[in-house]
């Protein structure tokens, strides 16, 4: 399915069995994004945080 | 009736990828639960105001202040969770860790706690040795700080002050002489399943979302004792133990209950995903 990359413009394909939450990094820019929504052939996505204050193992 | 997981999440990484797969293979359906768009009725005790969500619910979100108190909801709605919230309250903190591992006679590094600066200092004179701060709820060694002298150590308290109450509290540890790494061992139940070092040659802190460098470690007979005892110990579950190696033996500083296993499965072969799916599936049964 179509991403587009807020950050840079580039369009790449997710996995098929891509799921909300799920960080894809776009393979232009590099950043890392969210999964946000699933459409029909196209997954929306946003900057992922990269870390907060409570976060981590 | 086949068995449903219920995987709660805030984002799928690797790990939380890995699992999914891993348990789809074995057909067991899997059931995503993201914690960002979920929300509960906390007045209402039934389960009634909700779909099914699985047999056995799994934990995975990655901040620790959801998951914990999203586990509280989800056990008195009648859920088993896995960890528990008694077991993640204990591993979440680093306060409560060190008292429950000392009180159970499991060797951990010395550490005091005071709640202001001077009662700060006043402890870090009584050690008498060089320490490591660090917060007691807190991951991926944030705000984690060596203490080698009076002066610094003062200017490092009061900043303290400035900052969320949480912070306030001193937890000041002795930094015990190690090689540079640590021991994470893997327990899954009543299993160690995979160990690792993690190197950190420039750092006081060897986490892995650090830069710190994973490198396979053999499970001894003691190492296998020594990390069921303490998994045992705060409740058990799905835990990641960490060891330091010193002159007189192993202590053990941390245990995680949202445990990250990326490196661990590239450098070890063990296919933890495999052992975690065992162990839900285990768990939905009884």
């Amino acid at each position: 399915m179509k991403v587009s990359c807020p950050e840079c413009g580039a369009e790449f394909e997710s996995p098929q069995d891509v799921v909300i939450g799920e960080i894809l990094t776009c393979p232009e820019c590099g950043l890392e994004l969210e999964v946000t929504s699933i459409g029909e052939g196209s997954v929306e996505v946003k900057p992922s945080q990269v870390s907060g204050e409570d976060w981590g193992e | 009736m086949g068995i449903t997981i219920g995987i709660v999440y805030d984002q799928i990484r690797w790990e939380e990828k890995a699992i999914i797969e891993t348990a789809k293979a074995r057909g067991i359906k899997v059931n995503l639960i993201n914690a960002k768009q979920s929300f509960f009725n906390i007045t209402h005790r039934d389960k009634d105001d909700l779909e099914n969500l699985g047999d056995v619910l799994l934990q995975r979100c990655v901040s620790y202040f959801r998951n914990l108190h999203l586990t509280a909801i989800l056990e008195n709605k009648g859920y088993y969770v896995v960890n528990p919230y008694k077991v993640s309250s204990i591993c979440g903190n680093k306060l409560l860790t060190s008292i429950t591992l000392s009180r159970a006679g499991i060797p951990t590094p010395e550490t005091y706690v005071a709640f202001t600066p001077e009662g700060a200092l006043s402890a870090f004179k009584k050690l008498n040795r060089p320490a490591i701060l660090k917060p007691i709820v807190g991951s991926w060694g944030r705000l984690i700080v060596p203490l080698k002298d009076e002066e610094t150590a003062l200017a490092v308290f009061e900043e303290r002050e400035y900052m969320f109450p949480l912070y306030q509290i001193y937890y000041i540890q002795d930094m015990v002489k190690r090689p540079p790494r640590d021991i994470r061992t893997f327990v899954i139940g009543d299993e160690v399943v995979a160990g690792i070092y993690r190197y950190s040659f420039t750092d006081v802190k060897t986490n892995i979302a650090r830069g710190g460098k994973a490198e396979y470690c053999q499970i001894t007979d003691e190492l296998r004792e020594l990390s069921l005892k303490a998994a045992e110990v705060v409740g058990g579950g799905i835990l990641g133990v960490d060891m330091m190696e010193t002159e007189n033996g192993f202590v053990v500083h941390e245990i995680n209950h949202t445990v990250e296993f990326k490196a661990t499965v590239e450098t070890t072969g063990v296919n933890i995903p495999k052992y975690i799916v065992g162990y839900l599936i285990r768990k939905a049964k009884k």
